[in-house]
Order: C-alpha cells, then sequence, then structure tokens
C-alpha cells in the first residue's frame, strides 16, 4: 500500500477547476518532484493532500485513512515566506512549534517533545545554531529550520514547496543530498520545485503538471518533448527543451 | 513635588481616588504590555487602534444607562472584534480595509449615542482623555479580575498565539483552530483595551498596547524576556507618569504615555544589539564584542550543513 495515494483528486478554487484527474501514489523511500509552471496547482495539490482545502471529487489517502489537518503523519514545508522570520525566537523554538498538533491546546513541551526536537536538529545539521534567533539565519539555514520543524512531528511524508528557490547552487546542492538522506531514512517526500536542474539531479521520480498531471517517470522517461511544451506551455524553441536534452 | 509628597497623598485617606487610579493604571499597563508584545510583532496595531475606538459606543451606551462603563464598552468591542475577524475571511477587501470601516464606523455611532446624553461634553473628555477621579470601587476589582483572566489566558494560549504568529499555514496543516485563536486573541486585545480606559483615555490606550511591547523588541531578541520586559516597561510608565501628573497637574493620560514614549526613544538610541548608538559605535569600529558576534555568523557554514 501507498505511504500517500491521491485518487481521482478534483479542485475548485473561486468556482474555477484548478486540479483535474490527478492520480499520484508516493512510496517511502521515494523523493519526487513535482514541476509545473506558476497556477499549475502545485501549491493547490499539497493544501489539497494536507486537507486545506476542499475538495470537489477523489480523496487524498494518508497510510490507507482519508487526510484531514492534524494528521502526523505528514509533514508540511511551506515556502520560505510563510514564515515570519522577524519574530522573537530561536532556531530551537521554532522547531519545537511544529509539535504543537501533537501536543494540543493548554499542553507545555516535555522531555519527549525536547527529544524529538534536537533530533529533528541534528539531521538538519543544525544542532550547533539551536540557540540563535530565526532571524539572523542565511536562506539555506532558514529553509533547514523548516524542514527540521516538519521533522520534529517525525513524520511519514513529507511535503515540500519550492524548497530550492531563492538559494544558491550550493545550498541547492546540500538541502538536495538533505532529501535524498531523508528519503533514504524511509521518507516519503514530495517537493514542488521550478528548478528543473535540481529536480533531476536530485529526484527519483518527476511529475509534471498542469491542472492536470502531464507525465509521471524517472526523469530518462521524459525525454519527449511534448510533454515539456504541453506542461509549460512554451514553444518548441524554448531553452527548456535544450535542457530536457541534455537530461 | 518631592516622591515622599507624593506617597503621603497616597496615603492620605482624603485622596482615596489616588491609590486606586495608581493600582488601575499599573494593572492595566501590565496587562497591556503583556498583550501588546502579540500585537506588536503580528502587525495588529491597526486592530488595536479599531477596538480602542470600537469600545466608545458600549460606553457611551453605559453612560447613557448609567450601567457600568467597563461592561458596557467590553461588549462594543468584542462585537466589533468579531465582526472584524468575520469580515475579514473575504479575501476581496484586505483585513486593514474591514478594520477602518468599522472603526470610524463604531465612534460614529458612539458619538451619536453620547450626544442623547445631556451635559455629555464633561463625559466626552473624560472617555478620551482619561481621568483619575470617579472610578468606583467596583472597578477595582473588575480591572483585576479581568486583568487575571487575560494573563491566564495568554499564559494558556501562549504556544499556539506564537505558532500563528509564526506561521498561519502550517498551523493550519497542523489542525490548530486558527479562526478561533485569532478571535481569541482579539477579544484579549479589546479586553486589556476596555480595562485601561479609565486612566488613559480612548485617544492614548493605543499606547499602552504598542509603546512598551515595541520599546522591549527593540531591547530583546528573545520572545520570553520581551513578554516580561514589556510589562516592567508599561508598569514603570504608569508610575513615574501618575507621579509626575499629580505633580504638575497634567492630564494623566497623556502624561503615562509621554514616560512611555521617552523609554521607547531610549531604547531606540541605547538598545545593546539593534539601538542606533550601537549601531553606529559598530560602524566606526567600536570594541571587538560586536566584531566577533558578527564573524562567527560568518564562519558557520552560511547555509550548508556541517560535514
Amino acid at each position: 500500500m501507498s505511504e500517500l495515494k491521491v485518487d481521482q483528486l478534483e479542485v475548485d478554487l473561486g468556482g474555477r477547476p484548478v486540479l483535474r484527474d490527478i492520480h499520484l501514489c508516493l512510496d517511502r523511500g521515494e523523493l519526487v518532484g513535482l514541476l509545473g509552471p506558476n497556477g499549475a496547482g502545485k501549491t493547490t495539490l499539497l493544501r489539497a493532500i494536507l486537507g486545506l482545502t476542499g475538495i470537489r471529487a477523489g480523496r487524498v489517502l494518508v497510510g490507507g485513512r482519508p487526510s484531514r489537518p492534524g494528521r502526523c503523519e505528514i509533514g508540511y514545508v511551506p515556502q520560505r515566506h510563510e514564515f515570519t522570520w522577524d519574530f522573537p525566537i530561536s532556531v530551537e523554538q521554532a522547531v519545537m512549534s511544529g509539535r504543537n498538533g501533537r501536543l494540543g491546546l493548554f499542553r507545555r513541551p516535555g522531555v519527549s517533545d525536547w527529544q524529538a526536537v534536537n533530533e529533528a536538529l541534528d539531521r538538519v545539521q543544525l544542532v550547533e545554531l539551536r540557540r540563535r534567533p530565526v532571524g539572523e539565519l542565511s536562506g539555506g539555514q532558514r529553509q533547514r529550520v523548516l524542514v527540521a520543524r516538519a521533522l520534529a512531528l517525525a513524520p511519514r511524508i513529507l511535503l515540500l514547496d519550492e524548497p530550492f528557490t531563492g538559494l544558491d547552487m550550493p545550498t541547492q546542492e546540500l538541502l538536495g543530498e538533505l532529501f535524498t538522506r531523508l528519503a533514504g531514512e524511509e521518507h516519503a517526500v514530495l517537493m514542488t520545485t521550478h528548478d528543473l536542474v535540481a529536480a533531476v539531479d536530485t529526484c527519483s521520480r518527476l511529475v509534471l503538471l498542469n491542472g492536470r498531471i502531464i507525465a509521471d517517470g524517472h526523469p530518462t522517461d521524459l525525454q519527449d518533448a511534448t510533454l515539456w511544451t504541453t506542461t509549460f506551455g512554451v514553444s518548441d524553441t524554448s531553452p527548456l527543451l535544450k535542457l530536457v536534452k541534455a537530461i | 513635588m518631592s516622591i515622599t509628597d507624593f506617597l503621603t497623598d497616597l496615603f492620605n485617606p482624603n485622596l482615596a481616588f489616588l491609590p486606586k487610579a495608581l493600582a488601575i493604571a499599573v494593572m492595566s499597563s501590565i496587562v497591556c504590555g503583556v498583550v501588546g508584545c502579540y500585537v506588536v510583532l503580528r502587525g495588529m496595531a491597526f486592530i488595536g487602534d479599531a477596538v480602542a475606538h470600537a469600545v466608545f459606543p458600549g460606553i457611551a451606551v453605559a453612560f447613557v444607562l448609567q450601567g457600568s462603563l467597563v461592561l458596557g464598552g467590553a461588549v462594543a468591542g468584542v462585537a466589533t472584534a468579531l465582526l472584524i475577524a468575520i469580515f475579514a475571511q473575504n479575501r476581496r477587501v484586505k483585513e486593514d480595509s474591514i478594520i477602518g470601516v468599522f472603526l470610524v464606523g463604531a465612534f460614529a455611532l458612539g458619538i451619536v449615542i453620547i450626544s442623547q446624553a445631556p451635559g455629555y461634553a464633561g463625559s466626552l473628555q473624560q472617555f478620551l482623555f482619561g481621568s483619575i477621579t470617579g472610578i468606583p470601587d467596583r472597578d477595582l476589582y473588575v480591572v483585576g479580575g479581568a486583568g487575571l483572566v487575560i494573563l491566564g489566558l495568554v499564559l494558556a494560549l501562549h504556544k499556539e498565539f506564537v505558532a500563528v504568529c509564526l506561521d498561519r499555514e502550517m498551523s493550519r496543516s497542523m489542525g490548530l483552530p486558527v479562526f478561533w485563536l485569532d478571535i481569541v486573541l482579539y477579544v484579549l486585545v479589546t479586553l486589556a483595551v476596555v480595562i485601561s480606559l479609565q486612566t488613559i483615555g480612548n485617544i492614548l490606550v493605543l499606547a499602552l498596547l504598542i509603546t512598551p511591547a515595541a520599546a522591549a523588541r527593540l531591547l530583546t531578541d528573545r520572545l520570553g524576556a520581551m513578554m516580561l520586559l514589556s510589562p516592567v516597561i508599561g508598569g514603570l510608565a504608569a508610575v513615574i507618569g501618575l507621579f509626575l501628573s499629580w505633580s504638575y497637574d497634567t492630564p494623566v493620560g497623556g502624561t503615562i504615555v509621554l514616560i512611555a514614549t521617552a523609554i521607547f526613544l531610549t531604547a531606540w538610541l541605547l538598545a545593546p544589539r539593534h539601538g542606533l548608538l550601537a549601531k553606529r559605535w559598530r560602524r566606526v569600529g567600536g570594541p571587538g564584542r560586536t566584531d566577533v558576534t558578527r564573524r562567527s555568523s560568518l564562519s558557520t557554514p552560511a547555509s550548508a550543513p556541517a560535514p
């Protein structure tokens, strides 16, 4: 059984169809890249998987059960700008905020919670910066804080929304290694990205999305130029196709 | 007037309103200082302003009906906060416009209601600018009780408020009731405003909410420290402000707010890490202390996991 199963999903936003006929399976150990132009519905798909947006038809199963907010099986890493980085809080406190869903209202974190935070910080190699205010971190460090916050719940599935955006190549490479390692540790990882190079380099599978799923396969299986022109709505002379040929 | 004179007056039974005013000013400053931290960190200053104005019609009704001003203000403020939260769910009009609509709407309603009461001009001035006389004993208990409830709720819901401040989307995905937490926070802000109205006045009450918290933010990068410093600054401003107001016969609300503003400006100049002087000192190559922190932040791998 797949860890995550999206079955015939349809989502409307503001009365407009955004996603249609979405089928997607994700197993542990996989690192899947979700590619598509702006407005293709990448973030909407992640939100639907989290149960944050109403679905018109179909279903999302997480570990065989319907998805809803507050399920600890999913670790969500939103885009970096969603987080208030000027908040006066340390790295470890920011990571602890990821445990809120499990702690429940009125409860304070205990020993096991701090243990989980420590492990998460260790995974992303931020233990040394644990007491630093989040506002003083670089872009790559911030991204790792968000990953650690998701890991603090010990989830089986990780959803990453554009983790590479705005980061330089070395940082992307190191994050890519981290995601590969997490997939190797039996996480099922799904990440949206605009960065084709990084996606091809790190992902075991690529899903091309534009309202519906155009293609789903290993990067080397997606050489057909029409798949990419259909997904991104670009012409036959687009530099994108040169990149694809180089895969 | 010396401080001894002030203390003598405080214990003079003929001036019984003075210790009462001091108690209420200090209690409300402390509560506003704590709640204000969320207001400042979430950039909710405008909603604080709106709630402060929105309590006015409730106070006007209470005045006309000779009821409890605190209760009337609380009802009107909470009602407006709820309306703002509900209307803000519609994304077509931004939240600040919704706040603008209800802020002036409520204030206008208050003006119309209070104009129905004969001889309202004097009372109006009291609402707007605050006063230390004429506080009923009952208000002392109402303010104290409400203050404890507010602080208790802040303590209980602190980590949820922080989570929502940090990242709403993530909070939703964790299953936190984001909408209801917003409502509770709005209501807490409203109650903090209402209990402070009596001494500070409607126009200036926003200062108790914002200024001490903003000064505390300048002084520290740790949330816990900020939430302790802010009420201390607020309480200090209340005590010094009331003393000066009593000594020089100046309006109490205005004096307290001016003291708070002076503390804010001092923090802005002298804050150890982010103050203007500290920054200038660093730029002209002051002692290595700040340089060291700089270098150490660079020497940790900028964005790379350590090997």
